[in-house]
């Protein structure tokens, strides 16, 4: 790029459009294509779909891909759980964090910042896989649906967005509750949380994604218990058979349950299956997203 | 991060410890006792269970019954060499700092460039798509990268109809492509999320400056090069600081996912070999180990690198 600056400012500036509009529709082809792909293959004939040249539209369409997966016992347990594990885990993890930061954003508290240093710790320092392992096994939370969410309730960064946009929020309302005689829980049930709901959108949003996308702790602690088991560790069994196969080679991780190759429209479907409510979710809820990294990323 | 971190230190004026105070906030004071007890449980206790690298753990004994075999299992670690140790701390580091590069560079000239695109009814739209990926598990990721580089996938077609290649090439069976498969995938992912916070530093520039720019028959590149890049200097760097602690830690799932026998000498990171040794093969001790490693290094690595920035006068975390 640099060699151009000797040119004059108005060539450079079109090779600089130029420049721009293939930058941008190579990221906008890129980022759609797999997705898009993804999708066609899911709604087309399984038996066709193995001479290849799929790409941006079906061939032969057929919706037999689907029904295929929701008549597979452990893909329906694994959406059950995960929806459940979302659902519980989204509304706990964002009711304790959002009382905490109320808590560390009165001016009043006794004990606002050692109690916010403790958390701030943890963002730096962590046991480890297998510390926490030995703990949450002694603690009677493996083969649990508790391990999936009472394990990650608080979250320190969640934690200090929620608690920096309430430290913005005017104190005036909540003194003239006060002496209306309003005790702290009211307050923070009736005045601030009806303020802070941008906020609550987005760690909202945070913790569903999570919870939605997480597979390690149902890999982990959950293996054992069938019923308990969540989308996103089905597909990946589901995947794993194939890229094993692929590659020709034997890997550590356990491909149970899977060990014919299931047709890459069913995989495909699957794929959609889980992408799907977060796709459907997440432009909606932008604007929350990008002022909620803004305040609790970095300072301007 | 680093503001929040300050704050928690500015001294609080109308605060006063008193029985009638106490009294007062009674509410307030029990909530942050079940929380600070949540705290203890969930994130500090497993701290202590650092003691089990330096006992041979057995569970059956628990900690205290274990026998004490102080830095043994550290010394194992560190010599020999059929466990690979030192081969799973370069492929970390050396993927962790790929993985760095890449994905900051390709944020901010995404961001730099979206900034150029005036209007918003072309900027949205891309924008928006350029989150979606984020929103996807690795799971999913890693799928459509596996059949987007199958040998009836785009990438081999392409190459074939190029005439790059004659024969679909099997990328996931070489050990020289799977760094670089895995920035990429890294890059796929998070360009559009990590370009949201140099987005909101851009707009944070005073237009002004821009104005003036434009009077003194400055061009785009001008402007980018004098005004937006000092800019977002400061982010960059915090951003830097933060995410060189994190060089370690951002190696699992896209290695475990993606990883296979043929290319297991490059692909296997810490987190791996510690899911490896301490719950597959139930070393407890050796996986701790392991673990403790990586954060001193962690930890090292975020004080080096702060104090760098302290040295050259930059912003830095503390």
């Amino acid at each position: 790029m640099n060699q151009k600056t000797h040119k004059p400012i108005n060539g450079w500036d079109i090779a600089f459009k130029i420049f721009l509009t293939i930058f941008m529709v190579i990221f906008l082809v890129v980022t759609l294509y797999p997705v898009i792909n993804t999708i066609a293959l899911s709604f087309n004939d399984g038996t066709d779909a193995v001479r290849g040249g799929i790409y941006l539209w079906p061939r032969v369409f057929s919706v037999k891909s689907y029904s295929t997966v929701l008549q597979m016992e452990n893909l329906l347990t694994g959406f059950k759980i995960s929806v459940l594990r979302t659902v519980i885990g989204t509304l706990s993890s964002l009711a304790i964090n959002a009382l905490l930061a109320f808590v560390l954003s009165r001016k009043r508290f006794l004990f606002a910042s050692q109690l916010s240093f403790f958390y701030v710790i943890t963002m730096y320092v962590n046991g480890g896989l297998i510390p926490t392992f030995i703990l949450y096994r002694n603690l009677g939370l493996m083969n649990s649906f508790s391990v999936y969410w009472v394990t990650g309730l608080v979250s320190a960064w969640n934690m200090l967005v929620l608690r920096t946009y309430m430290k913005g929020l005017s104190e005036s309302l909540e003194e003239s509750a006060q002496l209306d005689g309003a005790g702290y829980f009211t307050i923070f049930v009736k005045i601030i949380s009806p303020l802070c709901k941008p906020v609550y959108a987005t760690i909202a949003l945070f913790v569903a994604v999570w919870q939605w996308n997480n597979w390690f702790d149902a890999m982990i602690y959950n293996r054992m218990a069938t019923d308990l088991t969540v989308l996103q560790y089905e597909l990946m069994k589901l995947l794993s058979s194939v890229m094993n196969q692929s590659s020709s080679a034997t890997s550590a991780k356990e491909a149970a349950g899977a060990n014919t190759i299931t047709p890459i429209t069913v995989r495909s479907a699957a794929s959609v299956i889980t992408m799907l409510p977060i796709i459907c979710v997440y432009p909606f809820l932008q604007r929350y997203f990008v002022t909620g990294l803004t305040i609790g990323g970095v300072k301007e | 991060m680093a503001k929040s971190a300050a704050t928690i230190s500015a001294p609080r004026k109308d605060r006063k410890f008193t029985w009638k105070e106490v009294k007062r906030q009674k509410v307030l004071l029990i909530i942050a006792l079940i929380v600070f007890l949540y705290g203890i449980l969930f994130y500090y206790l497993p701290l202590f269970g650092w003691a089990t690298a330096f006992i041979q753990y057995k569970p059956k004994f628990g900690i205290f019954g274990s026998s004490f075999i102080g830095f043994d299992k550290f010394k194992f670690l560190f010599t020999n060499e059929s466990i690979g140790f030192w081969r799973v701390m370069r492929n970390t580091f050396c993927m962790g700092a790929l993985n760095l590069v890449t994905s900051t560079f390709m944020a901010v000239l995404f961001a730099i460039l979206l900034n150029e695109i005036k209007p918003n009814l072309i900027k949205k739209p891309i924008q928006t798509v350029s989150y979606l990926p984020h929103f996807l598990s690795w799971i999913v990721v890693t799928g459509i990268l596996h059949s987007a580089l199958s040998s009836t996938g785009i990438i081999n077609d392409v190459l074939i109809t190029l005439g790059v290649t004659d024969q679909a090439i099997n990328f996931f069976a070489f050990p020289e492509y799977f760094w670089a498969i895995v920035a990429f995938a890294n890059v796929w992912k998070e360009t559009g999320w990590n370009a949201i916070i140099y987005l909101a530093a851009i707009t944070s520039i005073d237009p002004t400056l821009y104005e003036a720019a434009s009077i003194d028959g400055a061009g785009r590149w001008a402007k980018i090069k004098y005004i937006t890049l000092p800019g977002i200097k400061p982010t960059f760097m915090i951003l830097l600081l933060i995410n060189v602690g994190n060089v370690l830690n951002a190696g699992f799932e896209v290695q475990y996912l993606l990883g296979n026998g043929l290319v297991k000498k490059v692909s296997e990171t810490i987190d791996i070999f510690v899911l490896k040794w301490g719950i597959s093969q139930n070393d407890f001790s050796l996986g701790t180990a392991a673990g403790i490693f990586k954060s001193a290094i962690s930890i090292l690595l975020i004080v080096l690198c702060n104090a760098w920035a302290k040295h050259a006068g930059e912003e830095r975390l503390f």
